[in-house]
């Protein structure tokens, strides 16, 4: 059973049938599992498993053997229940690489080869980069044609709302933030808020070209965060270096031991840190709240009809009441990821004041 | 923990896709839109200061107007009030002036008369004399001898002459 299943609920409670879609075969429904399952990522989109079938979407696995050294494309359908592509390569189920494509050696050995598949988040990042890009240029299109004509530019319906968001992040956001520089950090501001907000939002739509945990998956935050980051130390004026390394304190905090020097350069590192967990951990929790009160209804089918019912319709309640709260953080979530960045590129760009604060 | 450590293959599309997106929207995408808002909000404000400014210009042009109907009726009020006090002294200094010819020609007309009237009366008096010789001859003529009676006449005579 998957989270999107509940669509699936929602007809079968409308037939009365007896919840059977929520009971896998053999017994017990692991919610731990089904819960680590989801909001992971996988090969293949499993969508939905209707009387012991699952309806899986393949995607390609590329994978580069340790022992030959040849890269590999197959689908993932291939490894389907269990078998094992070319005897070699499988989907693990040890403790270490649980889920993931493991390579068995010659000698026995299992390894973990070197990957880079299609899975279901790449799959969902390269689908929702391609389609920003083609909503963005098409807003651009729409402007370009308009060069020269100022008094053109009245955008109505779909193209005024982007303005609206884009201007709320360029005014909002960059130019409070980012101090007199602000043009140079706009580009990526609004491309990284567009890009959180619209993979976060696709990201709640329990059907499949949606419901995959990508900004809840850390490889991706981790990435955004690296941005940040990078942008913000090749920015950075010299007084920026200076504060940090030289910081304006007594001297005894500076020499001989580098108390203050330290905890201003770790502070590079915890900034974006912070911002790669902050953005993980929301997104997954949200993920995982939502999985577990759908999981209710299907865990509570052997308290009896009566009980079974109520908590079913609690938790549907709660489901839905989540949902909003989970729309409510994809765009908070961009938001705070958008606005921190700016934050900390207007603090790489301090200039001189000592000088000033001495002659006061 | 395999929640907590990023898979290679995933930062790898991760950062693929993101540069992608990142270059194209940051060469082709955003700086044109956010040009021409900034372009069209300069627009606004530059037509709005201009409104304001042919507003301001609507309202000088309309006080002028005002202020010049104003002075034109000062203007006219003026002009009025000279008209009537000229019109005024004009009369007034032509009945003065009237006055003064009459008086100047009744006094011509009195002295004329005057002068008439001695002349008539030194005509008179002339004609008197003449006509007192003719008596006085005349009475000499008939009663020389008889004094009394010859003055008496010749004051009776006279008399007469006078009073005509």
């Amino acid at each position: 059973m998957k989270y999107k299943a509940f669509i699936l609920f929602l007809g079968l409670a409308l037939c009365s049938f007896q919840a059977h879609a929520g009971e896998p075969e053999g017994g017990e429904l692991n919610v731990n599992e089904l819960i680590l399952e989801h909001i992971g990522d996988e090969y293949g989109w499993h969508v939905t498993t209707i009387d012991g079938h699952d309806f899986a979407i393949p995607l390609p696995i590329i994978v580069r053997s340790e022992q030959t050294g040849e890269w590999y494309l197959f689908s993932s359908a291939r490894l389907h229940g269990g078998h094992a592509y070319e005897e070699r390569f499988s989907i693990s189920h040890e403790e270490a690489h649980k889920g993931k494509i493991v390579e068995t050696l010659a000698d026995g050995e299992v390894v973990r080869p070197l990957d880079f598949s299609i899975t279901k988040d790449a799959f969902t990042l390269i689908m929702c980069s391609l389609i920003l890009i083609a909503v963005v240029l098409y807003c651009a299109r729409w402007y370009r044609k308009r060069q020269g004509h100022p008094e053109l530019i009245s955008p109505s319906g779909f193209i005024a709302f982007m303005e609206l968001v884009i201007m709320s992040v360029v005014d909002g956001i960059a130019k409070p933030c980012c101090g007199e520089h602000y043009k140079r950090y706009t580009p990526y501001l609004l491309t990284v808020f567009f890009f959180i907000i619209f993979v976060n939002l696709v990201g709640l739509i329990p059907i499949f070209p949606g419901g995959a945990n990508v900004t809840g998956n850390i490889a991706v935050t981790c990435v955004l965060a690296l941005f940040t980051f990078a942008i913000t130390n090749i920015y950075g004026t010299k007084e920026y270096w200076k504060e940090i390394f030289w910081p304006d304190v007594p001297w005894w905090l500076k020499v001989p031991v580098p108390i203050m020097p330290a905890v201003e350069f770790l502070s590079i590192f915890t900034k974006p840190f912070a911002l790669m967990i902050r953005l993980f951990a929301s997104i997954l929790a949200g993920h995982a709240l939502l999985l577990g009160l759908t999981c209710t209804v299907f865990l509570t089918v052997k308290l009896g009809t009566g009980m079974w019912a109520g908590m079913t319709a609690f938790s549907m309640l709660l489901s839905i009441f989540s949902s909003f709260v989970e729309l409510l953080v994809a765009y908070i979530q961009a938001y705070v990821f958008t606005m921190l960045s700016a934050i900390y590129f207007g603090l790489s760009q301090v200039e001189p004041h000592h000088a000033k604060a001495v002659k006061d | 923990m395999a929640l907590l450590t990023p898979e290679f293959g995933l930062l790898f599309w991760m950062l693929l896709s993101f540069v992608i997106v990142f270059f194209v929207l940051a060469k082709f995408g955003w700086p044109i839109i956010v040009n021409m808002v900034e372009e069209r909000k300069a627009y606004i404000d530059k037509s709005l200061d201009e409104a304001r400014q042919a507003h301001e210009r609507l309202l000088g042009i309309q006080d002028e107007q005002s202020r010049l109907l104003k002075e034109t009726r000062e203007e006219q009020q003026r002009l009025l009030k000279d008209a009537n006090e000229t019109k005024a002294k004009i009369i007034s200094d032509a009945k003065e002036r009237a006055e003064v010819e009459a008086s100047k020609i009744r006094a011509e007309n009195q002295l004329l008369i005057q002068k008439e009237q001695e002349q008539a009366m030194r005509e008179v008096r002339s004609q008197v004399a003449v006509l007192s010789l003719d008596i006085a001859e005349k009475v000499l003529r008939k009663n020389l001898d008889n004094k009394p009676a010859q003055q008496d006449l010749v004051t009776q005579l006279i008399n007469e002459v006078n009073n005509n």
